[in-house]
């Protein structure tokens, strides 16, 4: 049995222990491990990835125990894209932590990022729904520290928020998993998928509501119109490199849907009909209209950008909620497009909200902002991917999810809101950027001058005083090298979009053909358990033949 | 016995929700705790409620009761009270930062905290 599947999960934890309890007063020493670690993570996923690339599923069980009864981790397609996905994207948000100087900017930055990165990569890899939850906890809480990281009183009022709606989640999960061990008496994905198969029509009440339940879980996660209201404040009071990593948070409860509304009630199930086909697809369809009217209404930036996510959120889920290969296919790539391009963007809004000195995020006239031609140039690619515009890869997400939205009866509708959506997040967007960028020497009369030394950088301390205005004022490089990677990702996302979605394909149709899944996860032998304590050569020789068992 | 267990989790949650939707910290803190315990009793109820059986083997015991939900519980226990002392910092962080204990406020109004007078006004 190979141990390489646990690694992702593993490392980050003993690395967040060794941050937290040797290195706690040495940032560099933290910088160092804390990148080492997150780059480890990266090599392994890419291994994951490459191991899974084939069909291949792999199954890793916890202390040995065989499925039912013990916790499993199961890489497959997905799991290692979202893997993947996650250990991409952390050492560049990563990167710009260090380089904007955030992670000096209050305590144990490194453990708490080191702690959500094991969440997330444990939630997509387990196949246990109660491990699932133990997972959603362990990003949550991280999540909770890192949001309120550097403190003020506006973060730890959006945080305060943002805990209470998430515990308030946390119960919810509780309820339907409570729910479907009541019904099934299980909890294992793939023994769900087969007991939930086999129950009777007539008494399926209970999973019905437990169905539902979790539905709402996830979409709480997802932000999903009803439940969308933690998303705004939080994300735009969440510190930068935070809020870019909050990209795959939603991610996360996208993939939460998508694994359990394929794998335990896929869609053709008859006693789950018309309980979350029927309107999710409408839900989805008025997330991306609100997320888009946000885009438009917003009066600071940071917000803008919240919305946006709202947006691409909406548009997502109106892919997943065709529930076909292809619908899913498309939310795939759209997902890994819309966490690169959202991470990208928080990132470059910090950079605005920084050099703009007095008037920071909000959308109002202010004095140019020093070097601004680069962010500019990168603001408009960002904001060209995120909008949906050609060349680069929201155009081509967004045209495989019109094309994926042919099968579902709504497809109008969904083309409707999903063109007219991007016409109004353009608007939105070129709006704030002219505003930020080119009417910029409009100055207010109202707006102090730009105090480059009120920038709160922490690597700022060695330059010159006196030189108030002027390019003499050295900007830190890393951040932009952080952005400039996650704008790279976005382009290579376009250069490869063959290859790309030739993966997701597949990986969708595995998705929709799970039977290797459930028989991999339930038929795997794991350690046996005897009844007679005295048989002891005996164990021995079965160990062996145990281990060499679960070797392929 | 069942009716016992169910109107407990009736009455917890319904008691829950009504102080989570007072939106002041304390009574939603307390609504939230109230809401785990509730759910904490329908974990353990969604083994079956079985009375006197042991949970794990044991010569001469006929039947069983189901002990996963009792690991359930422990974990969703250990959980829930971590996340309270979690929330009950950060409010009180909250509160001490902006002098007000509602949840329902938004974060800033629409105005820009780095020039004073305006986040005076926009502080209400």
């Amino acid at each position: 049995m190979s141990h390489w599947i646990i690694t992702p999960i593993v490392l980050p934890a003993l690395l967040a222990a060794i941050l937290v309890l040797m290195v706690r007063e040495h940032l560099v020493v933290q910088r160092a491990l804390s990148m080492a670690g997150t780059l480890a993570i990266t090599a392994i996923a890419i291994g994951l990835f490459w191991q899974a690339s084939d069909g291949t599923i792999t199954l890793y069980q916890l202390g040995n125990w065989p499925a039912p009864f013990g916790i499993v981790l199961v890489a497959d397609r997905l799991s290692t894209l979202m893997v993947l996905l996650t250990s991409l994207l952390a050492p560049l948000v990563l990167l710009y932590a260090m380089g904007s100087g955030w992670d000096g900017r209050g305590r144990h930055f490194h453990p708490l990022f080191q702690f959500q990165l094991m969440g997330i990569l444990g939630a997509f890899l387990t196949g246990d729904a109660f491990n699932l939850f133990v997972f959603f906890e362990v990003l949550l809480i991280a999540s909770y520290g890192l949001m309120i990281h550097a403190g003020g009183r506006d973060r730890l009022r959006a945080g305060t928020q943002y805990v209470l709606y998430n515990l308030l989640g946390s119960t919810l999960f509780l309820f339907a998993l409570g729910t479907i061990y009541a019904q099934t008496g299980t909890l294992n994905m793939a023994d769900l998928a087969g007991r939930v198969a086999e129950l009777d029509a007539e008494a399926s009440a209970g999973i019905r509501v437990a169905a539902v339940l979790l539905l709402m879980v996830f979409a709480i996660k997802a932000a999903v119109l009803p439940l969308h209201f933690w998303l705004p404040d939080s994300y735009a009071y969440a510190p930068a490199p935070v809020a870019a990593l909050f990209a795959i948070m939603t991610k996360v409860g996208a993939y939460g849907i998508i694994r359990v509304y394929t794998l335990v009630f896929p869609p053709d199930l008859e006693i789950t009909q018309g309980l979350f086909d029927v309107w999710l697809l409408p839900a989805a369809l008025l997330t991306l209209a609100l997320g888009m009217i946000g885009v438009l209404g917003a009066r600071r930036i940071d917000r803008l950008v919240a919305f946006s996510v709202i947006g691409s959120m909406g548009l997502l889920l109106s892919a997943v909620s065709v529930f076909t290969p292809d619908g899913i296919a498309a939310a795939l790539y759209y997902a890994i497009h819309s966490t690169f391009a959202t991470a990208a963007l928080f990132l470059l809004v910090d950079q605005i909200r920084d050099r703009r000195g007095a008037a920071g995020p909000m959308l109002v006239h202010a004095q140019p902002i020093e070097g601004g031609a680069l962010l500019a140039g990168m603001f408009f690619v960002a904001a060209i991917a995120m909008t949906g515009l050609p060349p680069l890869s929201g155009f081509l997400g967004k045209l495989l999810i019109l094309d994926a939205a042919g099968s579902s009866p709504l497809v109008w509708w969904v083309w409707a809101v999903v063109l007219t959506g991007s016409l109004v997040a353009v608007v939105g967007f070129s709006r704030a950027g002219s505003l930020v960028f080119w009417k910029a020497h409009q100055e207010g009369p109202d707006i102090e001058p730009i105090d480059c030394e009120t920038a709160p950088e922490v690597e700022d301390d060695t330059a010159q005083p006196g030189s108030t205005r002027g390019p003499l004022v050295p900007r830190p490089v890393l951040p932009m090298i952080a952005i400039g990677g996650l704008i790279a990702m976005l382009v290579a996302l376009t250069v490869f979009a063959g290859p790309v979605n030739r993966a997701l394909s597949a990986t969708a149709a595995q998705l929709f053909s799970p039977e290797p899944y459930i028989e991999l996860v339930l038929t795997t032998p794991g350690k046996q358990i005897k009844d007679d304590p005295h048989a002891g050569e005996d164990d021995h020789a079965d160990e062996a033949t145990d281990d060499t068992g679960g070797d392929h | 016995m069942e009716l016992l267990i169910a109107s407990a989790v009736g009455v917890l949650t319904a008691a829950g929700i009504y102080l989570v939707l007072r939106l002041r910290t304390f009574p939603v803190i307390i609504g939230t705790s109230l809401l785990s315990y509730a759910v904490n009793v329908f974990l353990f109820a969604s083994g079956r409620l079985a009375m006197d059986a042991p949970p794990v083997l044991r010569d001469g015991a006929e039947r069983y009761t189901d002990p996963l939900p009792q690991a359930l519980v422990l974990t969703a226990i250990v959980i829930s009270f971590g996340m309270t002392a979690v929330v009950v910092m950060i409010a009180l962080g909250s509160w001490l930062s902006s002098d007000d204990d509602r949840v329902d406020r938004p974060a800033r109004a629409e105005d820009d905290t780095n020039a004073p007078s305006v986040a005076e006004g926009g502080a209400r």
